[in-house]
């Protein structure tokens, strides 16, 4: 039994301590907004913050997730009101989409850290979520707008 | 306002049966609609849906096709709705059902089919669905005019309401709803009834797709997103060789496994059902399956590719014409030069971000089974499930989910096919997952390519004369011959196309622009090359000397502005140009490039494409989609590579499959599309081939040496700088 919680809410479950927090995620909390792409730890589909950093949840065993705080996409904002999705409704970055929970994730902790980031930096921080749809100049441009935004 | 259906055990179309207000059943034809006998609608429910039903309340639900990204999900019911002069506002998209009869587009056979593959959904639904619109806006007017006994004709629609001009009198689409009556027959439509491109109100006006505000917040529903009463976590395991299939396997030790339900034969892989899918996913690895043998064993994909020259020179071997026009002989016997280069390309594979997946779920009886896939073809889908399960094709529903990538991949479901097997063995609906592993070694793959040019000059320096010959596994399908007719860019007199075809028993399939990739790298190499033989500025070669076509002139002198092509760049860096054409679209391509020539990497600066792709429906969407035809360019010229090996693929996942990533990005990527009031073409894979050649054409500048196999890997680099 491993005890953490997700969007602000307690969660006990049941599963193998090694079993990746993805799926415990996904298929028994069932939030299916964080996604499985490798499952190696390459692509950041999987991304979710855990007490307030952003790691790859297929490489996090649940055990050590015990007394954690994690967000997830569907807790990031209400409304997908965080600026970043709304940014990233103006940009019209999502193609096939499938990425880009990781994506506003893993933008999340560089805003949260850095609000104004140069584009340099942006890039550095980006760089290990795959977009095979190649929205990367548009998650760049959602970025800054969200930076300026607010 | 939503397409992201959260509850997949709730029947979307048991909800609206029962509701008022007109609904419109019809199935498109090649001369536009004909609409279905209501006994027909009445009898299969689960199969048919109205593809426009307009309830009393003005809401409007219309029907779409697919979704991966290129925004046909929202441009499918936007040709319906500008026709019809729905309000965008109360439009609600709702997925088709599983039905090609209904739903799909003719093919040349004159089947019906929901084939959205090659960026041709828009093209092959534009006259049909504006027709219907215009068919359902007819019939609105049609009871307004009843209502108010007028003359119809002198009726007119504003978005979502009839009005009558001389009396001022109004009515709503829904409060025709309220009353209206659908005929049996739906009216014809004349071309001339059609909008004008002036008169649109939706198409060109880049509304915004209906996918987005669901792909930022997690709630847009993917196949793997599916989760149903009762169900259960399947992953399976292949053949690392294709086409052999499992002979025996450690059964009891896997079955002895936590969460283990069973474990059941495929016909080339071993399927694990456990109760989780991490269950499911420690078995597969912990799997010892003896395969049986066939000829792809030992295969090794990079002697293949040598001997692909040997079956070149080799005068005895089969060879099939795929073009010829002119006199190509006299052409070349009275050339006053020749000139001749070889092309080299390697095996690429999907890597769509989503592993393939699949639910499927059987009815008591076990005679009815439901399937949700991320489907390029819906109807295929279904008559794959059909097909493996020895049911017939009305036995299965196939539900549309949003595809995580699609590129070619999903528009065969043999994922999908097995969780029904999978289903049936252990009587519980299934959700089968391939591992991202499994997925690189089942893949089905671009297949790779051995070329060879020649063209012959007149006395002038004029192309008269074309041969191009491609080696590879065409597997019936054009995976290697689609790309290589040029006459509709350059219009030489004389050309001959050849195919010498090789079946290897690789898997291979269509791959974002498929066979122009690695034929478009070879054309345009080579016409490069040329240029330079003549001292002749490429762009001003290709005006000059290759007969081109008005149509491609438009584009290569829009791009040419668009980059400013005659302005100097920085010492380093160069500029690349190549022409491109796919699925009836035209396009010209610039790029920006330089070297490490330490490390041997290519890293490209700015890229400007002008595509002509006739009416564009949604401009910022088609924007957005050749962007990303770029960036799948930049990574089929510069990362992909699958090597196989003792008959297995080399790769497993993006460790050791390189694609683009933020740190490739151009810093600049600028879209133009020409005016034009012709049919609407493909754009979604428009810039994707062009990148290669106008990549490799950049690097001669910069090097003075030619680049002669894709991708362009550092090492291949490196020894071009070499060479």
């Amino acid at each position: 039994m491993a005890s953490f919680s997700v969007n602000g809410k307690p969660v006990s479950v049941d599963a193998d301590p090694k079993t990746p927090l993805l799926w415990v995620i996904r298929d028994i909390v069932g939030l299916t907004g964080t996604k499985y792409g490798c499952g190696a730890g390459f692509c950041g589909a999987c991304t979710v913050h855990i007490d307030g950093r952003a790691q790859r949840s297929c490489q996090v065993q649940v055990s050590a997730a015990e007394g954690a705080q994690i967000v997830t996409i569907e807790g990031l904002a209400p409304n997908s009101s965080h600026p970043l999705q709304k940014a990233w409704v103006t940009e019209e970055v999502p193609q096939c989409g499938y990425c880009q929970s990781g994506q506003i994730m893993k933008a999340a902790e560089l805003l949260a850290s850095n609000p104004k980031p140069t584009r340099q930096q942006i890039v550095t921080h980006m760089d290990g979520n795959i977009c095979r749809c190649g929205t990367y100049g548009r998650i760049i441009a959602a970025i800054e707008r969200a930076s300026r935004e607010g | 306002m939503t397409i992201a259906l959260k509850s997949p055990q709730v029947t979307r179309r048991g909800m609206l049966a029962g509701i008022g207000g007109m609904t419109f059943y019809f199935a498109l034809g090649t001369d536009g609609t004909r609409i279905l006998p209501p006994a027909n609608a009445a009898t299969r429910p689960a199969s048919l849906s109205p593809w426009v039903r307009i309830a009393p309340d003005g809401n409007i639900t219309i029907l779409t096709i697919t979704e991966m990204g290129q925004g046909s999900g929202t441009s499918i019911p936007l040709m319906i709705a500008e026709e019809m002069d729905a309000d965008w506002n109360k439009v609600t998209l709702d997925w088709a059902p599983s039905n090609p009869d209904v739903y799909g587009w003719p093919d040349r056979s004159g089947r019906r089919v929901m084939t959205v593959t090659g960026s041709r959904a828009v093209m092959m639904y534009w006259n049909d669905l504006r027709t219907a619109g215009a068919q359902v806006r007819k019939v609105l007017i049609a009871n307004a005019a009843e209502h108010w006994g007028v003359d119809a004709a002198t009726l007119k629609t504003e978005p979502s309401a009839v009005v009558d001009p001389q009396s001022g009198k109004r009515l709503s689409y829904g409060e025709i709803a309220a009353f209206g009556q659908v005929p049996t027959t739906l009216p014809a439509i004349d071309k001339s009834e059609l909008k004008a491109r002036k008169d649109f109100r939706l198409i060109g006006r880049s509304v915004p797709r209906r996918d987005l505000p669901f792909k930022v917040n997690g709630t847009a529903q993917y196949s793997i997103d599916v989760k149903l009463p009762g169900m259960v976590y399947a992953s399976a395991m292949h053949a690392p060789v294709s086409g052999n299939t499992p002979e025996k396997w450690n059964d009891a030790a896997i079955k002895a496994m936590p969460g283990v339900i069973a474990t059941v034969k495929l016909p080339h892989g071993v399927g694990i059902i456990a109760e989780r899918f991490p269950q499911a996913m420690a078995a597969r690895r912990a799997l010892r399956v003896t395969w049986s043998r066939n000829k792809v064993d030992g295969f090794d994909s990079e002697k293949a590719l040598e001997h692909y020259a040997a079956i070149h020179a080799d005068t005895a071997a089969p060879v099939k014409i795929v073009d010829a026009k002119g006199d190509v002989k006299a052409a070349f016997d009275g050339a006053a030069k020749v000139y001749k280069a070889e092309f080299r390309s390697d095996y690429t594979y999907h890597a769509q971000l989503e592993p393939l997946n699949a639910v499927a779920r059987f009815n008591e009886a076990g005679d009815r089974v439901e399937v949700w896939d991320g489907s390029q073809d819906l109807g295929r889908s279904r008559d794959l499930v059909a097909k493996t399960l020895g049911m017939k094709p009305e036995q299965v529903d196939v539900h549309q989910c949003y595809l995580g990538g699609g590129f070619g991949r999903r528009s065969l479901a043999d994922y999908a096919a097995e969780a029904a097997v999978l289903a049936r063995e252990v009587k519980r609906p299934v959700k089968l997952v391939w591992t991202r592993e499994e997925d690189v070694a089942h893949g089905m793959f671009r297949p790779m390519t051995f070329q060879c040019l020649e063209a012959a000059t007149d006395a002038s320096g004029k192309v008269v004369g074309w041969r191009h010959c491609a080696i590879g596994d065409d597997g019936g399908q054009n995976l290697i011959t689609g790309g290589m007719r040029i006459s509709s860019y350059y219009g030489l007199p004389n050309q001959q196309l050849e195919l010498r075809n090789v079946d290897e028993g690789v898997r291979i399939k269509h791959w974002r622009a498929v066979a122009h990739n690695f034929n478009l790298f070879a054309i345009e190499a080579m016409v490069d090359a040329m240029a330079e033989d003549q001292k002749l500025d490429p762009v001003e070669f290709r005006l000059q000397r290759m007969s081109i076509t008005p149509k491609a002139r438009r584009c290569v002198e829009t791009v040419v502005k668009m980059a400013d092509w005659g302005a100097k760049r920085p010492d380093d860096r160069a500029l690349g140009f190549a022409m491109s054409e796919r699925s009836g679209s035209l396009g010209a391509c610039i790029v920006e490039a330089s070297i490490d020539r330490r490390a041997g990497s290519i890293h490209v600066h700015k890229v400007w494409v002008a595509a002509d792709g006739g009416v564009i429906v949604q401009p910022e969407a088609a924007k957005a989609n050749v962007e990303s035809g770029i960036v799948y360019g930049l990574s089929s010229a510069l990362h992909e590579r699958l090597t196989v090996r003792d008959g297995a693929v080399e790769q497993s996942n993006f460790g050791d499959y390189n694609v683009m990533r933020m740190s490739d990005m151009p810093d600049v990527m600028q879209v133009s599309f020409l005016e034009s009031d012709g049919h609407p073409t493909g754009l979604g894979e428009i810039s994707t081939p062009c990148i290669a050649p106008a990549i490799a054409n950049a690097f001669h500048k910069l090097t003075g040496k030619r680049l002669y196999h894709m991708p362009f890997t550092p090492e291949r680099v490196l020894a071009a700088l070499k060479a």
